[in-house]
C-alpha cells in the first residue's frame, strides 16, 4: 500500500478522500449556521458544544486542518507537476472545446478558496484560539450579551459590505470548485460506474445549493441587523 | 536452378504433422547463440517475432512506422477465416481448403493451402488466450459471420476492426518479449539491403529514419514480412508508407519474384475525387448483402447527374441499369471481388460512370429499406404502415448492420448515404503475387524466409475476403518458427556473425551511394509527380483489364519514366535527418523496377485468372461468353522471375502446379 | 465557397531536430478543395515547398483512414481539428472557411518530444505497455479450444470498446496535464474485463501504472477533454476502472 500513494493515481484518489472529508465538513458547518437564520438559540448550544466539546477540539479539529492542508498542499504539487509533464506550451490551445472552465481552472477556485479561508481565520477561527487557548476564556459568553457570544459575534461580522462581498465571491468560487470537484472525486475513487448520471444530478446540486446557502446566510445577517 | 517447392510426400492431411515431426529442431541452450531478424511487424511478422523470441532466438524486429502496433494489418476489416465449424454447418479443414484453392482460381499450392486450412483453427485459440474481443453471441461463445466466395459461417470478427485487434493480439506478445529482452525493437527503421555471405542471408542494411544513419544488423536468418507492393498504383487502399523495398531489394539479391500480375482490386471503394487523391478507402464488402449496385440506362440522365440537374433518386426503377443482377442472375450483386470489380470498369469505360471523374457505380440501399421495414411492420403487428414507418423501420436495421460504415462515408463523402446511393468504385488492394517461396517459406536465398502478404504462396490468382488475416498469422505463429528450425539447427556453431566484413562493406556503400545520389541530383521533379505517374500506366494498362498491347507500352513507358526518374528527380533536404521526401524516392525507385515485372509478367501470362483479366482469354460464346477463360494446359504454374539487371531482361522459371486433391473447374457465376 | 476553393493561411511549427527550437511559420495555400482531406491539403503544401526549393514540413501519417494512429496534429487548438470522432487523416476541409487562419502543431507533452515539425516522438506508449500490456501465453498451437471458455457478450463488448483505442496519443495532447490515463485506462480495461487477463492483473496495472509515471505523464484531473477529443471515443468509464484495479492491486 505504501507505493499506492506515491503513484499519480494514488495521489488522485488521496486528493478526492480528503475532498470528500471537506465536503463532509461544508455540509455539517452549513447545517450549524443555518441554525443561525431559524433559530439563534439553538445555533449559540450547538456553537458552544463544538467549539467546547475536546472530543471536537482535539481530534476533529486537527483532523480538519490536516485535511484542509493536505488537499491545498497536494493540490499545489500536482499542478507543478502536471505543468511540468505539459512541456512546450500550444500557441493555440481550444480548451473550451472540450471541457469546462471550471475543469479546466481548479488551481485558481482553490486559490481563491485559500484566500477565503485565510480571511474566515483571521475573522473567527484565530479569535476563537485567542479566547480559549491564550486568554482561557471557556466560558463562550461575552460582557453585555446575554447568553452565549456566537451568534452576536456572527452577525457582527457580516455588517461590513465589503466582508459580505468577499464571502459571497468566495462562494461563488467555491461553487465553480465543487461544479468539478465534486463528480471528479468520484471518479477519481474509480465509483462511477453506471452511475456517472445520478453523481452529476448530486453534484451539481450540491455544488450549488451549498454555497447559495452560505450566501443567503450571509447576506440574510447583513440586511436583518 | 530447378525450383525445388520442397513440399513433403505422403497424403495431404498428413504432410504438415508428418513433417513436422521429422523436422530438425534447434535446442534451447543453442537458441541463445542464434539471431534472427525479422523486418516489418503487422500480422506476419509481429506474430513471427513473437514467436521466435518465446522459443528462445534472439530477434531483432524492424518497422519504418514509429510502433509495430501501427503496421497496416491493422486497417483489416472484416474478419478472420477459421475451419472451427462452430456453426455446426459443415465446415472442415477440406473445405476451407477447397474454397481457398477454388477462391484463387487454382494458381495456389495445394499443399501450402492445406496446411493453412489445418493451423486456422489454432489461431482462434491462440488468439482468444492472447485477450482479443472477438464478437460473441448471447451465450459467450464466439460468433461468425458469412462471406463471399464461401457457403459457411466460418468468419470470426471483432466489429469492423477484426485486423486491428489481431495486430494488437501479435504487438502484445511481441511486447512480452521485449520486456523479456529477447526482441530488440527498431522502430522508424527502414531495412534498405539484405546482405549475403556465401550466399546466405546473414544480415541487412537499415535506415535509422530519425538521425538518416546508415546501420548493419547481422543474423543467422532474415525473415521479410513486409508486406504487398499494392502502392505500385499510387492509389490504393494500403497504407501511405506500405512499400516493396524490403521485398524488391531481396529479389535483386537472388530471391525469385512470383506472380506479380496477381491483384485484387476491391470493388466496394470510395471513389476518387480530385487530382489531389492520396489514398483510398475501402468500404467493407459485407454491404453488397444488402446494397444493390446500379448505374443510369440512359446517357442523358448520366449527364444530367454529372451536372447535378438531376438525383440518382430521381430515376424509375425501369431507368437504372442494375448490371450485375443483369448479367449474373444467379449470384447478383454477390459475385466475388475480381468479377464484381469489372463489371463496374465496364459500365464506366462506356461511359456510365456517374461522378465527375466518370469513375463510380451507386450502391443502392433503398431497397434493403424497404425490404426491411416492410418486414418489421410485420413482425411488430403494425396494419398499414405509412411509407414514412416503413422507411424509419427499415434504417433502424441497416443502421444497425453497417451504421459505422455509413458513417464513416458521410465524414468522408459528405453525402448521407442512407437518403443518396452510395458512389464506389475499385480500388487496389491486395496483391497476391510476391516473393517465391518453398514449403518452409524460404525464398531462393538460404536463410532468407519470406511471410504474410510479401510472399505469392497461398492466395493464388484471387484472394478470398478475410483470408488474408488468416495467412499472415498462421505463417507467424504456427508456420515460419518451425520451419525456420529446420535451417537453424544447421547454424548452432556459427557463432556471432560480424558486421565489419566486405559484403556488409559493400551492401553499405551501395545504400549510401544511392541516398547521396537522391541528395545531390539536381531535379526538377518531386517524388510523388513520378508516383503518380507510375499509377496512371499502372491503372490504365495493368489494371482490371489487361492485353498485350497495353502491357508491352506499360512496359516501355515504365522503364522511360524511370529513366526520366533517375535524371530529373528532387529530394529536398539531407541524408542525416528525418527525411520522408528521400524515404519515399527510395521506395518509388523500386516501384518503378516492380512495375515493370509487373507487366511483363501480365504479357507473361496469356490467359485469364483470378484477379489477372487477359482481354485475349474471354469465353468467345455460349453463357459464359465475354467471361474470364483459364488456360490450364498452358498456364498451371507459378511465374518466379529471376533479376538479371532490367527488369525486362528477368529470367522466367516455373513451378508447375499439381492439383491431386482438388479438380480443376471453370468459375461460373451466371 | 466558390468552385475555385478555399485560400487558406496556414501557420505551422516548424522545427529541424529534437535539439533545435522551432517557430511558427506562415504559409499560403490556394485553391483548397473542400472535398480534400486535411493531409491532402498538407500534401499539396509540401509539393509547393518543394517546387520553391523549401523543405517540405514533416508530419506523421500512414493509413489515412482513421485506424494506425499515426496521424497526429494539434489544429487550432483541438488534437486532431474540430471535428469530432475522426483522426486528422479524416478530418475534410470542408470544416474551414476561405480565407481562414490555421494553426497547426505537434501533439505536446514532456512525454511526447518533438522529432522534426509536426512528428513527435511516441515510444513512451510502447514502453508503458512493454511494462504489461499483454496477457502472458505462448504460441504452443495447442492452447484450450478458444470455446472452452464462455465470455459473456456484455463483457467481450465493453472489452472491445476499450481495446478501439488507436494509441495516437491524442488524449495526452488534449490533457491540460499531459495525462496518459484515458490510453492506460483502456488497456487495462480491456484485460481487466476478460477472464484471460485475471492472473496477472494485480501486476499488470502497478507497473503499466509505474511506467506511465516514469514517463513523465501528468496527472488525470478529470475535465473530461480526453474522451471528448479521442477519435475512437474511448469512455473515462476506463480511467475509473483503472483506479478501481489499482486500488484492488494496492490493497491485496
Amino acid at each position: 500500500m505504501g507505493g499506492f500513494f506515491k503513484s499519480s493515481i494514488g495521489r488522485k484518489v488521496a486528493m478526492a478522500l480528503s475532498a470528500f472529508f471537506l465536503m463532509v465538513f461544508l455540509l455539517q458547518h452549513f447545517a450549524i449556521n443555518l441554525l443561525s437564520v431559524f433559530n439563534p438559540d439553538v445555533f449559540n448550544e450547538v456553537s458552544h458544544f463544538m467549539g467546547t466539546n475536546p472530543m471536537v477540539q482535539f481530534a476533529l479539529q486537527p483532523v480538519l486542518i490536516f485535511g484542509v492542508v493536505f488537499h491545498f498542499i497536494m493540490g499545489f504539487v500536482l499542478e507543478i507537476k502536471n505543468k511540468k509533464a505539459q512541456g512546450v506550451a500550444y500557441v493555440k490551445n481550444n480548451g473550451a472545446a472540450n471541457s469546462s472552465w471550471m475543469s479546466r481552472n481548479m488551481i485558481w477556485s482553490g486559490a481563491a478558496i485559500l484566500a477565503f479561508i485565510v480571511l474566515h481565520f483571521i475573522d473567527f477561527w484565530i479569535p476563537e484560539i485567542n479566547t480559549k487557548y491564550i486568554q482561557g476564556d471557556w466560558s463562550g459568553t461575552l460582557e453585555g450579551v446575554e447568553g452565549f457570544r456566537y451568534y452576536e459575534e456572527l452577525t457582527h461580522k457580516f455588517v461590513s459590505p465589503i466582508r459580505v462581498g468577499a464571502y459571497v465571491l468566495a462562494f461563488i468560487f467555491l461553487a465553480l470548485h465543487l461544479l468539478h470537484g465534486f463528480t471528479s472525486a468520484f471518479q477519481s475513487v474509480g465509483a462511477t460506474a453506471g452511475r456517472k448520471k445520478t453523481l452529476q444530478s448530486i453534484g451539481k446540486a450540491y455544488s450549488i445549493i451549498i454555497p447559495l446557502g452560505f450566501i443567503f446566510i450571509a447576506l440574510y445577517h447583513h440586511f436583518n441587523h | 536452378m530447378a525450383l525445388n517447392s520442397k513440399v513433403p510426400k505422403g497424403p495431404i492431411k498428413d504432410k504438415w504433422t508428418t513433417y513436422k515431426d521429422k523436422i530438425n529442431l534447434v535446442n534451447p541452450a543453442n537458441k541463445r547463440l542464434i539471431d534472427v531478424i525479422v523486418v516489418g511487424t503487422g500480422l506476419a511478422g509481429g506474430s513471427a517475432a513473437a514467436t521466435l523470441a518465446e522459443l528462445g532466438y534472439n530477434v531483432k524486429a524492424f518497422c519504418y512506422q514509429d510502433s509495430p502496433r501501427r503496421a497496416h494489418s491493422i486497417a483489416a476489416q472484416g474478419g478472420i477465416n477459421a475451419a472451427k465449424n462452430y456453426q455446426g454447418d459443415g465446415d472442415s479443414t477440406y473445405r476451407l481448403f477447397y474454397d481457398t484453392v477454388k477462391g484463387g482460381d487454382y494458381r495456389s499450392r495445394e499443399a501450402n493451402v492445406y496446411r493453412l486450412a489445418e493451423v486456422s483453427a489454432n489461431i482462434i485459440d491462440q488468439c482468444v488466450a492472447q485477450g482479443v474481443p472477438f464478437a460473441r453471441d448471447y451465450g459467450g461463445l464466439l460468433d461468425n459471420r458469412s462471406f463471399g466466395g464461401v457457403l459457411v459461417s466460418r468468419t470470426f470478427y471483432a466489429k469492423g476492426q477484426t485486423g486491428q485487434q489481431l495486430l494488437l493480439g501479435a504487438y502484445s506478445a511481441m511486447n512480452r518479449q521485449i520486456a523479456r529482452g529477447k526482441i530488440e525493437m527498431f522502430n522508424r527503421h527502414e531495412m534498405l539491403d539484405v546482405v549475403k555471405i556465401d550466399g546466405k542471408a546473414r544480415g541487412i542494411i537499415a535506415r535509422n529514419l530519425i538521425t538518416g544513419e546508415i546501420e548493419r544488423h547481422s543474423a543467422h536468418a532474415v525473415v521479410i514480412a513486409s508486406g504487398g507492393y499494392g502502392n505500385v498504383y499510387f492509389l490504393s487502399t494500403n497504407a501511405m508508407g506500405s512499400n516493396a523495398t524490403a521485398a524488391w531489394k531481396i529479389h535483386k539479391k537472388g530471391a525469385y519474384f512470383a506472380n506479380p500480375c496477381y491483384t485484387q482490386i476491391h470493388p466496394t471503394c470510395i471513389p476518387r475525387s480530385g487530382d489531389y487523391q492520396s489514398k483510398l478507402t475501402l468500404m467493407s464488402e459485407s454491404l453488397r448483402n444488402d446494397g444493390r449496385i446500379w448505374v443510369p440506362k440512359h446517357m442523358d440522365d448520366v449527364i444530367a447527374i454529372r451536372e447535378g440537374k438531376k438525383k440518382p433518386t430521381d430515376l424509375s426503377e425501369d431507368e437504372r441499369d442494375y448490371y450485375l443482377e443483369r448479367r449474373y442472375p444467379a449470384f447478383g450483386n454477390l459475385v466475388p471481388r475480381d468479377v464484381a470489380s469489372r463489371a463496374a470498369k465496364e459500365r464506366c469505360d462506356a461511359g456510365y460512370g456517374v461522378n465527375a471523374t466518370g469513375e463510380a457505380v451507386y450502391l443502392d440501399f433503398a431497397s434493403a429499406i424497404q425490404r426491411y421495414g416492410k418486414e418489421q411492420a410485420k413482425i411488430h403487428n403494425i396494419e398499414n404502415p405509412s411509407a414514412q414507418k416503413i422507411y424509419d423501420l427499415g434504417k433502424a436495421i441497416v443502421e444497425a448492420k453497417y451504421g459505422n460504415l455509413f458513417q464513416m462515408y458521410e465524414k468522408i463523402v459528405d453525402e448521407n448515404p442512407y437518403e443518396t446511393p452510395m458512389m464506389i468504385y475499385p480500388a487496389t488492394h491486395y496483391t497476391m503475387g510476391g516473393v517465391w517461396v518453398d514449403y518452409n517459406l524460404m525464398t531462393t536465398v538460404d536463410g532468407l524466409y519470406c511471410i504474410g502478404e510479401a510472399n505469392f504462396s497461398d492466395h493464388g490468382a484471387n484472394r478470398l475476403g478475410a483470408s488474408a488475416l488468416m495467412q499472415g498469422l498462421a505463417d507467424g505463429y504456427f508456420v515460419l518458427p518451425y520451419t525456420i528450425g529446420d535451417y537453424l539447427a544447421n547454424e548452432i556453431r556459427t557463432g556471432q556473425i560480424p558486421t565489419d566484413t566486405p559484403e556488409f562493406d559493400e551492401a553499405e556503400k551501395e545504400v549510401k551511394d544511392r541516398i547521396d545520389f537522391f541528395i545531390n541530383n539536381e531535379g526538377e521533379h518531386s517524388v510523388d509527380y513520378y508516383h503518380k505517374k507510375l499509377g496512371q500506366i499502372m491503372w490504365d494498362k495493368c489494371g482490371m483489364a489487361r492485353n498485350e498491347q497495353g502491357l508491352k507500352e506499360a512496359m516501355s513507358e515504365i522503364k522511360a519514366l524511370r529513366e526520366d526518374f533517375w535524371k530529373n528527380v528532387k529530394v529536398p533536404g539531407n541524408a542525416n535527418e528525418m527525411n520522408p521526401e528521400l524515404e519515399k524516392a527510395g521506395r518509388v525507385a523500386d516501384f518503378l523496377e516492380l512495375g515493370e515485372l509487373f507487366a511483363k509478367d501480365a504479357l507473361n501470362r496469356n490467359e485469364s485468372c483470378g484477379g489477372h483479366f487477359r482481354e485475349e482469354s474471354v469465353e468467345l460464346d455460349g453463357e459464359q461468353k465475354g467471361e474470364a477463360k483459364r488456360n490450364d494446359e498452358a498456364f498451371t504454374y507459378v511465374a518466379a522471375w529471376e533479376y538479371k539487371g532490367e527488369p525486362a531482361d528477368a529470367v522466367l522459371h516455373k513451378e508447375e502446379l499439381e492439383f491431386n486433391d482438388i479438380e480443376l473447374k471453370q468459375r461460373s457465376y451466371k | 465557397m466558390s468552385d475555385k476553393g478555399m485560400n487558406l493561411t496556414l501557420r505551422i511549427w516548424r522545427q529541424k531536430d529534437s535539439n533545435s527550437k522551432g517557430q511558427m511559420v506562415d504559409y499560403k495555400v490556394t485553391e483548397i478543395s473542400e472535398h480534400m482531406s486535411f493531409l491532402e491539403m498538407m500534401d499539396v503544401l509540401n509539393e509547393q515547398l518543394i517546387a520553391q526549393g523549401e523543405e517540405p514540413v514533416a508530419f506523421d501519417h500512414d493509413c489515412r483512414e482513421g485506424i494506425c494512429g499515426m496521424c497526429s496534429m494539434y489544429i487550432n487548438g483541438e488534437a486532431h481539428g474540430p471535428d469530432r470522432g475522426v483522426t486528422t487523416c479524416q478530418l475534410h476541409m470542408r470544416m474551414f472557411n476561405d480565407g481562414d487562419t490555421i494553426t497547426i502543431e505537434p501533439f505536446r507533452a514532456a512525454a511526447f518530444p518533438v522529432i522534426k515539425d509536426l512528428v513527435v516522438d511516441r515510444t513512451s506508449f510502447d514502453r508503458i505497455q512493454h511494462a504489461g500490456g499483454y496477457i502472458s501465453v505462448n504460441t504452443s498451437g495447442n492452447t484450450q479450444d478458444a470455446n472452452a471458455l464462455p465470455i459473456s457478450k456484455h463483457a467481450a463488448d465493453e472489452a472491445m470498446d476499450a481495446a478501439t483505442c488507436i494509441g495516437c496519443g491524442a488524449c495526452v495532447a488534449t490533457c491540460k496535464n499531459s495525462s496518459a490515463m484515458l490510453f492506460v485506462g483502456a488497456k487495462v480495461s480491456q484485460y481487466a474485463l476478460l477472464p484471460q487477463g485475471q492472473v496477472e492483473a494485480a501486476d499488470r496495472v502497478k507497473n503499466m501504472v509505474a511506467q506511465m509515471d516514469l514517463e513523465g505523464f501528468g496527472n488525470c484531473t478529470n475535465t473530461g477533454a480526453c474522451e471528448i477529443e479521442c477519435p475512437k471515443g474511448i469512455s473515462l468509464e476506463n480511467i475509473a476502472r483503472m483506479n478501481r484495479e489499482l486500488m484492488k492491486a494496492s490493497v491485496s
